[in-house]
C-alpha cells in the first residue's frame, strides 16, 4: 500500500516497548536467569482491595476470589523478595544508570527524583499483587531521517512471574521471572506506515542493545501497538515478539477495523439502532440436530440459546477481502464466558446444523429478512454468559471500532483479549527510598554514552574488512560485542562474522535460545575450528547440539562425531565415492561435481573444510574425465 | 518547600504547575513530601497516574491552578460504609459477638489511589467494609484502644490493654481479637496471658507481615481465621494466631507464653517454641489438638501489676562482670539468656551472687532459643545455682522478662519470687520436649 493511502485513512500508530535488562533482578540480588529448576512451590491468595470493587457485592468477592488462588514455583533465581515475603531492597543502581543512559541517547529528560509506584495487578503474575513501576524521563525525540518520532515516557519497572500451567481453578505461575528489570518505551501516536511502525521498533531495539546492558534471547523484548485510523478507536495489540510482523499486525487492524466501520455502515443504513438481545432457549426445539457440539451439551444437561442480531445478516461472516468481521469477534467474546465458541447464521447450514434446524432457529427467534442470529450450546451458566456477552459485542458494532485489547497471533493477525485497561491503580511504594538524580550522576551518564551504530558499521567495515552489509548485519543482529569479543581471544574476523551473522541468527529463527551461548563458549568453539579439530561447516549442527542437549562442546562434538579428518581419511572417502558413481561420472561429467559433493558431504561434514573437500572432489573428477 | 507551598496556600490535593531549572512544566496533583525526599523536592501526581520529583527553578516557578476536593473520598467512603450497614447482620438469629481491641497493627486498610494515602479500617463498619465476611459469622464489636508502633509500648499499655479485654469478655464477646504490630506482639501475648485468669473466650493476638494495603496481605486470612477461633472453639486462653507457612493455607494457634517471633519478614515468622502450636485454623475449620485451657463462664478477672525495673541481656563472650555491674545497676531484677544450657563466664558468678544477696533476682534461660537451661550438668551451671541464681527450664528469654515482670509487680520478697518464677503459672515452662 503506498504511503499516501495510510495517510488518506488517518492512521497512527504508537509503540510501547519493553525491554528486559541484564543487570540483575530491580529490587534484589538474583541473577536476570530463568530457570527450569523447581526448587519448591507455594500457594497464596490474592485479594482485591475495597477500592477495586468499589461497593463490594459478597457474591462478587466470593466468584472474584475463585479465580485468585495462585500456585508459585520458587527456583534459583529468585529469594524471599519476589516470594514477597521480604521488604524490597533499594532499586538497582545499575537499572537505574542504564535507563538513563537511554534516556539520554534520546534526548529524554529525566525527573529530578525518581519515585517507585505501586501498581495493582491481582492476576497473579505479581505475588505483592502490585507491579513497582517508575516514571524515570520524559519527552525524547527519535531521529528517523529527518522526521522526528516522540518519546513520551520512559520507565522503569519489574518484570512479572511467568505464566506456566493451569490446575484446575488454580493458576501455576514461576518466580524467576519476576523482578528482572524492564526499560518501558512509550512513543507518541507519530508513526503513520506500517512499515515505519516496524523501523521505529528496529531502531529502539538496536539503541537498547547499544546499552549492552540488555537480555537477549526470547521473550526479552516485547512490544504492544497501538493503532487507531480515522472513525476507527485506538485498540492496543499487546506483547508482539517479533519484529518482522509488526507491519502485518498493522495492517490486519486498519483492515479489520475498516471492515467494522463498513459494518457499521451497513446496519445505519438497515435502521438499526438497537439490540434488544432477548435469549430465546431452543434446546427442546432442536433436540434431534446432527450437530455433535450441541448434542454434547444437551446430554451434559446443558442448553442451546440463541439471539436474533437485527440487520446482521452478511456481516458476520468474513468481507470480499477475507477480512474475518463481527462472526469472530462476537466469537472471541463468548470465549472469555468459558464456551468454545458460537455458531452464527451466516455460516449456516453446516456443522451439523440442517437449512430446516436454520428456519426454526430463525422462527424462534422472530428473525426478519436482514437478521441474523447466533446460538451457543453449554451448561445453562455459560451459556447465559456467553450470550451476555455475544450481545454486548453486537450492541458494540452499532457505534462501530470498540477500544479494546488484543492478543498476536503468529499469523500477522490479532484477537480479542480484554477491555483497554482503565486507569492504573497506583500508590507509592514507600519500602524503596527514592533516588535523586543529581547532577553528578548525569555527568557520569554522559561518560557512557556508547558508540551509536551507524559508528559502529564505520568502525567494522575499516578496522576488520567486514563488508558494510556484513557489519551493518551485525549491529542490527546485536551481535557486534560479542565479534569485538571474540576478536580479543584470537579468533579470525572471517570465522566470527560468518558464526555471528549467519549461524546464531539461524538457530534463534529455529527458535533456539542462544543467550546460552555466552563468549566464553563460542571462543572455545571457534578456537577448536581455528586449530583443526573440525572444520566451520560443522559449527552450527554443534552449537544447535550444545544448545539442545545442554552439553559443553567436546560433549556434543564427540556425540555428534565430529572431528577433523585426516588426510589420508578423506582420500579414501573421495575415491571411494568416486569410484562407485564411476559411470555418474562420465555420463553427467563436469556437472557431476555438484551432486556428488552431497555425498561427500553427508560423510565429511564438519570433518574437513569445504572448500578443501570440493576441490579434492573437483580433481579427483577431472582425473577420470582425463581432465587436467 | 514546605514553607513556600504554605505561604501560597498550597496543600497535598491541590492541582499544580511547576517549572523546572531546565524549563520544564510539570502539571499535576501535589502529593505529601515523602519522608526520603529531598527537602527541595515536591513531589507530583502527573494525569498518567506516575508520582515523579520536581525541583523547582525558584519559588515563582509553583503555581496554584485548582484546589483540591477534599470531601470527595472521604464522602463516597462514608456512602459504602452506610450501604453495608443495611447488608451486614441479616442471616438466621443474631451473630455471636466478637470483641476487636486495635492496638494500632493495620488488620484491614484500604487506599485513597487519588492521594496514595494507606487508610486503617478500624471501626466497626469500616472492617465489615473491607472485610465482609467478617460479617457472616460475627457480630464485631470494635474499640480503637491506642494507636502504637508496637515497639513503642510499655508495660502501662500491657495493662491497659488487659483491663479493656476484660470488660470486652465480661460484656458478653465470645472471644477477643486484639490487631497488634508484629514486633513486640510475642511479648504482649506473654504479658496478658499473666495478667488474665478464668477468661471465658480466646484472646487472639493477630498482625499481618505484608501490610493490608496489598493484594497480598496476610492479614485477612489471619483475621477471619482469628474470628473463627472466637466463635467456633472451646479454648479459654491468650493466643498468638498467624500463618503456619508462607502459604496463604493454615493459621497456627500459639500459646501466649511459647511464642516468638523468629524471622523478621517472613508470613511464618511467629513460632511456638519448645511446643507444637495449640492448634490450626484451615479453610474456616478450627483445630485444637493439644490440651489446653477451656473457656469458662464466670467472670474474666485482671490482675495487670507490672515492675518496669527488670533489665535483660545475653550474655556474650566480652561481657565482663564489670559490664555486667554497670548493666544491673539499679534493675530489680536481672533476666540472663546464657549460652549452651544457660551458661556464663565464671567470672560473673560472684556478681550474680551480690546481686541476689543484695535481693535482686537473678533468672537464667539459654539464648538458643529451642532447648532447656539446665544448670545441674556441668560445673558452671552447679556454681551459678550456688550463687543463687534462678533456672528458669525451658522459658523463652521474652516470656521470662515478662513473667519477672509481673512477678516483681507483687512481691518484694526474694524468696517468695523464687517460688514463683520456678512454678508453672501460664504453661509457660514444662518437663516434656519431644523429638
Amino acid at each position: 500500500m503506498p504511503e499516501d493511502y495510510y495517510q488518506s485513512i488517518g492512521l497512527m500508530v504508537g509503540i510501547e516497548i519493553h525491554q528486559q535488562l541484564s543487570t540483575g533482578k530491580l529490587f534484589c540480588s538474583c541473577p536476570c536467569i530463568l530457570s527450569e529448576t523447581v526448587a519448591r512451590r507455594f500457594d497464596r491468595l490474592l485479594r482485591p482491595s475495597l477500592s477495586e470493587m468499589g461497593e463490594v457485592d459478597r457474591a462478587a468477592l466470593e466468584e472474584a476470589q475463585k479465580k485468585l488462588r495462585f500456585t508459585y514455583e520458587s527456583t534459583d533465581s529468585d529469594c524471599l523478595v519476589e516470594a514477597d515475603e521480604e521488604p524490597p531492597h533499594s532499586a538497582s543502581d545499575k537499572a537505574i544508570r542504564t535507563t538513563l543512559l537511554f534516556s539520554r541517547m534520546v534526548g529524554a529528560t529525566p525527573v529530578d527524583e525518581v519515585e517507585f509506584m505501586r501498581k495493582i495487578v491481582i492476576d497473579g503474575s505479581n505475588t505483592s499483587g502490585f507491579q513497582r513501576t517508575a516514571l524515570v524521563s520524559m519527552k525524547g525525540k527519535l531521529d528517523m531521517r529527518g522526521k522526528g518520532i516522540g518519546i513520551d515516557t520512559i520507565c522503569l519497572e519489574e518484570d512479572a512471574a511467568r505464566r506456566i500451567a493451569e490446575e484446575g481453578q488454580t493458576v501455576v505461575f514461576r518466580i524467576d521471572r519476576l523482578g528482572i528489570p524492564l526499560i518501558e518505551i512509550a512513543t507518541a501516536p507519530d508513526m503513520r506506515t506500517p512499515e515505519e511502525a516496524r523501523e521505529v521498533a528496529e531502531r529502539l531495539g538496536t539503541l537498547l542493545r547499544a546499552t549492552r546492558m540488555v537480555r537477549r534471547g526470547i521473550g526479552s523484548i516485547r512490544e504492544d501497538l497501538n493503532i487507531s485510523i480515522t472513525g476507527g478507536a485506538r485498540v492496543e495489540i499487546k506483547g508482539a515478539q517479533e519484529l518482522g510482523l509488526i507491519p502485518q499486525y498493522v495492517e490486519n487492524e486498519v483492515k479489520r477495523q475498516l471492515a467494522l466501520i463498513a459494518a457499521r455502515d451497513a446496519l445505519k443504513k438497515r435502521g438499526i439502532a438497537e439490540i434488544p438481545g432477548i435469549k430465546v432457549d431452543i434446546t427442546g426445539r432442536i433436540s434431534k440436530t446432527g450437530s455433535k457440539v450441541m448434542q454434547k451439551a444437551i446430554s451434559n444437561g446443558g442448553v442451546v440459546l440463541a439471539v436474533r442480531l437485527p440487520g446482521f445478516s452478511g456481516l458476520m461472516r468474513a468481507d470480499e477481502n477475507g477480512v474475518k468481521r463481527l462472526g469472530r469477534e462476537m466469537a472471541l467474546h463468548a470465549k472469555v464466558a468459558g464456551v468454545g465458541g458460537i455458531f452464527h447464521s451466516d455460516e449456516l447450514p453446516d456443522y451439523g446444523i440442517t437449512d430446516e434446524e436454520v428456519e426454526i432457529i430463525r422462527g424462534a427467534v422472530g428473525a426478519g429478512e436482514n437478521d441474523g442470529f447466533a446460538i451457543v450450546a453449554d451448561s445453562k451458566f455459560k451459556a447465559n454468559a456467553a450470550i451476555d456477552r455475544v450481545v454486548l459485542r453486537a450492541r458494540q458494532a452499532l457505534a462501530g471500532v470498540p477500544e479494546e485489547t488484543r492478543d498476536p497471533m503468529p499469523d500477522g493477525t490479532s484477537s480479542y483479549s480484554r477491555p483497554l485497561p482503565g486507569r492504573a491503580r497506583m500508590y507509592p511504594e514507600t519500602d524503596v527510598p527514592p533516588i535523586t538524580v543529581t547532577a553528578e550522576l548525569l555527568a557520569e551518564i554522559e561518560e557512557l554514552i556508547p558508540e551509536l551504530p551507524e559508528e559502529i558499521v564505520k568502525r567494522l567495515q575499516e578496522k576488520h574488512s567486514l563488508s558494510r552489509e556484513q557489519a551493518e548485519a551485525l549491529v542490527k543482529s546485536g551481535f557486534d560485542s560479542l565479534f569485538d569479543e571474540l576478536l580479543v581471544t584470537g579468533i579470525s574476523s572471517k570465522l566470527a562474522a560468518r558464526t555471528l551473522i549467519n549461524t546464531l541468527p539461524e538457530l534463534e529463527g529455529e527458535g533456539l535460545d542462544v543467550g546460552v551461548l555466552t563468549k566464553e563458549v563460542l571462543a572455545g568453539v571457534l578456537e577448536r575450528v581455528e586449530r583443526g579439530a573440525f572444520s566451520k561447516e560443522g559449527v552450527p549442527q554443534l552449537l544447535k547440539r550444545m544448545i539442545e542437549h545442554g552439553e559443553a562442546a567436546a560433549e556434543a562434538a564427540d556425540a555428534l562425531r565430529l572431528c577433523g579428518a585426516s588426510g589420508s581419511q578423506i582420500e579414501g572417502v573421495i575415491d571411494r565415492i568416486v569410484s562407485e558413481k564411476r559411470d555418474f561420472i562420465l555420463d553427467r561429467r563436469e556437472r557431476a561435481v555438484a551432486p556428488l559433493m552431497g555425498l561427500v558431504m553427508k560423510e565429511l561434514r564438519g570433518k574437513a573444510d569445504g572448500k578443501l573437500l570440493s576441490d579434492l572432489l573437483e580433481r579427483k573428477v577431472n582425473e577420470i574425465l582425463g581432465v587436467k | 518547600m514546605e514553607g513556600v507551598l504554605r505561604s501560597k496556600g498550597i496543600l497535598p490535593g491541590d492541582y499544580v504547575e511547576v517549572a523546572s531549572s531546565d524549563g520544564r512544566i510539570v502539571r499535576g496533583v501535589l502529593m505529601p513530601h515523602h519522608e526520603f525526599s529531598g527537602v527541595d523536592i515536591m513531589t507530583v501526581k502527573l494525569d498518567n497516574g506516575y508520582n515523579i520529583g520536581i525541583r523547582p527553578s525558584d519559588d515563582a516557578s509553583v503555581k496554584l491552578v485548582k484546589k483540591g476536593d477534599q470531601k470527595t473520598a472521604d464522602q463516597k467512603a462514608k456512602m459504602l460504609t452506610s450501604a453495608h450497614h443495611g447488608a451486614s447482620g441479616s442471616g438466621p438469629g443474631p451473630l455471636p459477638q466478637v470483641s476487636v481491641v486495635s492496638t494500632g497493627g493495620t488488620i484491614a486498610s484500604y487506599v485513597d489511589y487519588r492521594t496514595g494515602a494507606v487508610k486503617p479500617a478500624i471501626t466497626a463498619d469500616e472492617l465489615a467494609r473491607s472485610v465482609p465476611e467478617l460479617t457472616t459469622v460475627c457480630s464485631p464489636r470494635t474499640e480503637v484502644l491506642y494507636s502504637v508502633l508496637s515497639e513503642n509500648m510499655r508495660p502501662e499499655n500491657w495493662r491497659n490493654l488487659a483491663e479493656r479485654v476484660a470488660d470486652h469478655l465480661n460484656g458478653g464477646s465470645r472471644g477477643c481479637i486484639i490487631p497488634h504490630g508484629t514486633d513486640t506482639m510475642g511479648y504482649t501475648g506473654a504479658a496478658l496471658s499473666f495478667s488474665l485468669s478464668d477468661l471465658t473466650g480466646p484472646v487472639v493476638l493477630v498482625g499481618s507481615q505484608r501490610s493490608s494495603d496489598r493484594p497480598s496481605s496476610d492479614s485477612t486470612l489471619n483475621l477471619l481465621s482469628a474470628v473463627r477461633l472466637c466463635v467456633d472453639s472451646d479454648l479459654g486462653e491468650v493466643v498468638v494466631l498467624m500463618h503456619s507457612t508462607t502459604d496463604d493455607g493454615s493459621c497456627a494457634v500459639h500459646r501466649g507464653t511459647r511464642v516468638r517471633k523468629c524471622h523478621s519478614s517472613r508470613r511464618d515468622a511467629f513460632e511456638s517454641v519448645n511446643e507444637p502450636p495449640i492448634g490450626s485454623v484451615r479453610d474456616g475449620e478450627v483445630l485444637l489438638e493439644r490440651d489446653h485451657d477451656k473457656r469458662g463462664c464466670g467472670k474474666v478477672r485482671v490482675d495487670a501489676k507490672f515492675d518496669e525495673g527488670v533489665a535483660m541481656l545475653n550474655f556474650y563472650p566480652g561481657l565482663t562482670a564489670s559490664k555486667l555491674r554497670k548493666y544491673a545497676d539499679g534493675a530489680s531484677g536481672l533476666i540472663i539468656a546464657g549460652t549452651g544450657l544457660g551458661h556464663v563466664h565464671q567470672e560473673l558468678i560472684p556478681e550474680i551472687e551480690r546481686l541476689t544477696k543484695g535481693g535482686v533476682p537473678v533468672c537464667i534461660t539459654t539464648q538458643c532459643i529451642w532447648g532447656a537451661s539446665n544448670l545441674n550438668v556441668y560445673s558452671t551451671g552447679r556454681d551459678m545455682l550456688r550463687a543463687g541464681a534462678m533456672p528458669l527450664g525451658d522459658m523463652l528469654s521474652e516470656t521470662a522478662y515478662v513473667k519477672l515482670s509481673w512477678v516483681l509487680g507483687h512481691t518484694n520478697d526474694l524468696e517468695k519470687c523464687r517460688g514463683m518464677m520456678l512454678a508453672d503459672m501460664r504453661r509457660e515452662m514444662g518437663d516434656r520436649r519431644s523429638l
